[in-house]
């Protein structure tokens, strides 16, 4: 054993050897890792892709180098190919990957290592850690935390059992996870997804590495999650005296954290400065539509509806009182007795939406609030509570006693706008029949009238009349979004339910898609309910806020009031917890914790 | 392309679609589900393959008696375990065998042939011979190809135990074998469709007492219950309803896996977006089912049904082979391997084993067909790397 991992250690210090670069100056002093004009490719059926082209960028020593970009930019690709860990029919072409582990140590090139040899393993997890997205998927459910931790330190140092778990437990409680003696025992499944996190990047700490690769680390979290988990970050870099390189498509993350800024696009860096220039002083265009396309909170830069287009702003066009909803689980052990567990999913919230308005839900994940949504859609039976709609004759319905039947002719007065656009649209169908099929089935419009009144939605909505006769497949992402408005919209509905109808966009198109929703609303008169996690959003095009939080509507005012002077603990919590995308306004605020008496540290 | 794509994107572009199929991108916009799927087919070349086979294969059946060169009925006892001939060719004659008679070697008791090469057997095409009824209608004597003379015997693939032309039985029992496969499976999916069906839209209580019916069909062995229920067929009935019965038990324990996967189905499709659309839609259940539902996973049902027809007819292959599905005078497959059930029989006419070959390349057919179809069913997924 011993002998082997010498003779292991013995192959990898030759290769990293042999990987050395020499000459006068390879790279900057100041810097832990430049890469130069380095060039990944993923070779498939269909040709070559090249993910990465061409990227040349430098990361100094003890900063945080923030890569920001939209989805498919290259930015997790160049990550990936730093260490080598490329997904399969991709490889690192050409370019060099130089690293100087000390300030005056030799430069390594590791695009010249073996991807699968003792070099590069010697490198991975000791010298340069990484924290990926999504931690339920990247940690093992069927080892103990402690046990993923310990692996690492047995792997890359020699070190005692006893030693070992002394380590893990040590820096367990340097992430923040509480009772880490007991959390070291426990599985993956059973922290939640903060903690999850935690311990994903106290797996990458443990050996104290040089530098710190971050791929999203923040994304599949909430916000309020986030903003400790950066905090986390910024303090263990300080402790440990590490270089960070951040990963993230979030400019307000961005602002908060980084030293240095590369923008990328199509796999090319478009822009590399320190966070200030870009932010204030963008070079590039595309850095400026990225920044312009930022819900910046406090910017209005929609126009909203002009009040006097509603006769009566008061009258209430859906009342919800008392509403609650409750969900059945199976829950107990294999053998011991089944008992059904009630997960009050939303408990006794009153809210009326204001005919003219757009009321936002925030709230974090599991909150209720996609659960409120589908009982006013009536997707879902209430359990209790009323949900009163006042009719365009003045007459108020309860939606909730209607049976199907009865609630047809309401189905095409209130509609919803979905979040994942490609899930939404059936792929089987045109868009035509997609758009035309409510007014089909309730047999409102066949044949020609049908195709025209389908079409001069499309118009609406910012397509072509021409692009009725195609499938779904053949839109992108906004693309097909402004396809299910056109969709909610055409039984000429007078509420809108938008459940996260942006948050699965690119920034630039969601600006696009929130002038869009504005835009039909000023011209049609529609009142939204407008569900997201995302507050900037919810700011910019928000008349009302309601927070809700495990189920609860804890808050609930004028969208100025609840933003600027939030009465309840959690919604300044929240509020404080978003980023503020502006690096000079960084440390002005005060981070907000909300421990509610009912939930667990 | 513009740049809003979501993250973790697993949907194809109409570019990626259009090299997949290789259709231009502007088809591939236009281009419907089943198009999708057509021409991504297309590009399996083994899959094309089996497709042709396989249609090749059907056409033979079904005009058996113009394809075979003789009537499954006529017999020669003169010709019992006559090998194979094969076609001799002149300029003066064209394609010609040599008669043969046969003996039985009075002291090995081996089957003896000897050529008389003073005759010969002239062979066409479109000859004249047994007659048979085309499609069960149009009676007719024009065979593709056999001897000139009507009443001459030619054995391409050799004779059975009664003198029977081999040749002329495989096709003949390929109208049973490969029809029985269609019908049994035909059967099964009506019954995986209702009754997966039911379980997969009405869940609870419902959902599990037809899932554990279903792990009770399963459990059971499978040869020993098709034994005993072929055991229990009469004898004295005909080959007709012999052939009904058997389809029948066949399909009664094979409909389970089809139910899994439409039950299955059904599930995963009941939680999509899209289906809770078509109900804000205030679409009624039954035309949810039928238009929003059905649609997206006909093309996985059509795939498993195809992977389903070759167990069906290696397991009528096999009934029949151990002597309790169909019996003689039906002739299938498994039937004519019948006579190669002893080593004997096979050391000295290994040429009886060929109905075999025919049930292998019948299978292999349809699997890679199967294959080809579950591959493309889907064309929005992502093939696997």
């Amino acid at each position: 054993m011993s002998r082997r991992r010498r003779t292991q250690e013995r192959d990898a210090a030759r290769e990293i050897a042999a990987a050395t670069v020499g000459g006068d100056r390879p790279m900057d002093p100041g810097s832990v890792l430049e890469l130069q004009h380095l060039c990944t490719t993923f070779h498939t059926d269909e040709g070559a892709v090249k993910a990465v082209d061409d990227v040349s960028l430098r990361i100094r020593r003890g900063s945080t180098t923030c890569i920001v970009g939209e989805s498919g930019s290259g930015k997790s690709a160049t990550a990936r190919s730093i260490i080598q860990v490329v997904d399969h029919p991709g490889r690192v072409e050409s370019g060099r990957v130089l690293y100087r582990p000390a300030s005056d140590g030799p430069v390594v090139d590791l695009a010249a290592l073996d991807a699968t040899g003792p070099g590069i393993r010697s490198i991975r997890g000791r010298e340069i850690g990484l924290v990926f997205q999504e931690p339920m998927s990247s940690l093992s459910p069927v080892h103990t935390i402690g046990d993923q931790i310990g692996e690492v330190l047995e792997l890359h140092e020699r070190l005692a059992p006893a030693a070992v778990r002394e380590r893990v437990i040590d820096d367990l409680r340097r992430v923040g996870i509480p009772r880490p003696e007991e959390r070291a025992g426990a599985y993956t499944f059973q922290l939640s997804g903060g903690m999850r996190q935690r311990a994903m990047i106290a797996m990458a700490l443990v050996c104290r590495p040089s530098l710190l690769i971050a791929d999203e680390p923040t994304t599949a979290l909430d916000v309020t999650t986030q903003a400790q988990i950066l905090d986390l970050l910024a303090e263990l870099k300080e402790s440990l005296g590490m270089t960070l390189m951040f990963i993230t498509h979030d400019l307000g993350v961005v602002a908060e954290i980084a030293d240095d800024v590369v923008v990328m696009r199509h796999g090319r860096v478009v822009e590399h400065g320190p966070v200030d220039q870009i932010f204030h002083e963008p070079r590039h265009d595309y850095t400026r539509e990225l920044l312009a396309a930022l819900p910046q909170r406090g910017a209005v830069t929609v126009t909203e509806p002009v009040p006097a287009e509603v006769p009566a702003p008061a009258r209430p066009l859906l009342r919800i009182q008392d509403l609650e909803m409750t969900f059945e689980a199976a829950a107990g052990t294999m053998f011991g007795r089944r008992r059904t567990e009630r997960v009050n999913a939303v408990d006794k919230v009153t809210l009326d939406i204001p005919e003219g308005s757009t009321v936002g839900l925030v709230g974090e994940s599991g909150c209720g609030k996609t659960t409120l949504g589908r009982c006013v859609l009536r997707a879902y039976r209430p359990t209790a509570g009323k949900l009163f709609y006042t009719g365009a004759d003045g007459r108020e319905t309860d939606l909730a006693a209607l049976s199907e039947k009865e609630l047809l002719p309401f189905r095409r007065q209130i509609r919803m706008v979905f979040q994942d656009p490609y899930g939404s649209l059936n792929p089987r169908m045109t868009v035509r029949q997609v758009i035309g099929e409510p007014l089909r089935v309730a047999g409102l419009a066949s044949g020609s009238e049908l195709d025209g009144r389908v079409e001069e939605m499309l118009v609406r909505v910012g397509l072509k009349r021409s692009m009725a006769g195609r499938y779904p497949h053949a839109f992108s992402g906004g693309e097909r979004q402004r396809i299910g408005i056109a969709r909610a919209l055409i039984t000429e509905p007078r509420l809108v339910v938008a459940d996260e109808a942006v948050s699965a966009l690119d920034v630039s198109v969601r600006t696009q898609i929130l002038e869009l929703l504005a835009e039909l609303q000023g011209d049609l008169g529609l009142t939204y309910l407008f569900i997201s996690h995302d507050l900037s959003v919810v700011e910019r095009i928000c008349d009302q806020v309601a927070v809700m939080y495990f189920g609860v509507l804890v808050e609930h005012g004028p969208a100025e009031q609840v933003f600027a002077d939030p009465r309840h603990g959690y919604t300044r919590a929240l509020l404080s917890a978003v980023p503020v995308a502006d690096p000079r306004l960084r440390g002005t605020r005060e981070r907000v914790v909300y421990e509610s008496e009912g939930s667990a540290a | 392309m513009s740049t809003d794509q979501l993250p973790q994107q697993d949907v194809e572009t109409p570019g990626e679609l259009a090299t997949e199929t290789g259709r231009s991108a502007a088809d591939v916009t236009v281009a419907s589900q089943r198009q999708l799927i057509w021409w991504r087919f297309r590009r399996h070349k083994l899959a094309m393959a089996g497709l042709y086979v396989m249609i090749a294969m059907y056409v033979v059946a079904i005009f058996a008696g113009f394809f075979a060169p003789f009537s499954k009925d006529t017999t020669s006892a003169d010709h019992a375990y006559q090998p194979p001939q094969l076609p001799r060719f002149s300029f003066s004659e064209g394609f010609y065998v040599h008669p043969t008679t046969g003996s039985t070697d009075p002291e090995t008791l081996a089957r003896v042939f000897e050529e008389d090469t003073s005759r010969v057997v002239n062979l066409g095409f479109f000859v004249r011979g047994d007659e048979y009824s085309l499609l069960g209608v149009i009676d007719t004597d024009i065979h593709l190809f056999g001897p000139t003379e009507p009443g001459e015997r030619f054995y391409l693939l050799g004779a059975d135990r009664t003198g029977g032309d081999l040749l002329s039985k495989i096709i003949y029992g390929a109208q049973i074998s490969l029809s029985l496969g269609l019908a049994g499976v035909a059967i099964s999916l009506v019954l995986g469709l209702v009754l997966g069906g039911i379980s997969g839209y009405f869940g609870g209580w419902v959902d599990s007492v037809i899932q554990r019916i279903i792990e009770l069909i399963m459990s059971i062995p499978t040869l020993p219950l098709w034994l005993g229920l072929a055991a229990a067929i009469p004898p004295q009935w005909g080959p007709t309803r012999t052939y009904f019965m058997i389809t029948i038990i066949l399909s009664l324990l094979g409909w389970t896996s089809l139910a899994r996967v439409i039950r299955g189905r059904l599930l995963q499709t009941r939680n999509e977006d899209y289906v809770l659309a078509a109900k804000l839609d205030g679409v009624r259940t039954r035309r949810i089912i039928s238009r929003h539902m059905l649609p997206s996973f006909l093309s996985h049902i059509i795939a498993t049904v195809s992977l389903a027809v070759p167990a069906m007819i290696l397991a009528e292959t096999s009934l029949s082979f151990l002597g309790l599905g169909l019996r003689a005078p039906a002739v299938s497959w498994g039937v004519l391997l019948q006579d190669a059930q002893s080593v004997q029989v096979v050391a000295t006419a290994p040429w009886l084993l060929l109905p075999g070959l025919a049930v292998v390349v019948a299978v292999v057919a349809f699997n890679f067909v199967g294959d080809g179809l579950r591959d493309s069913a889907d064309p929005y997924g992502r093939r696997a790397p």
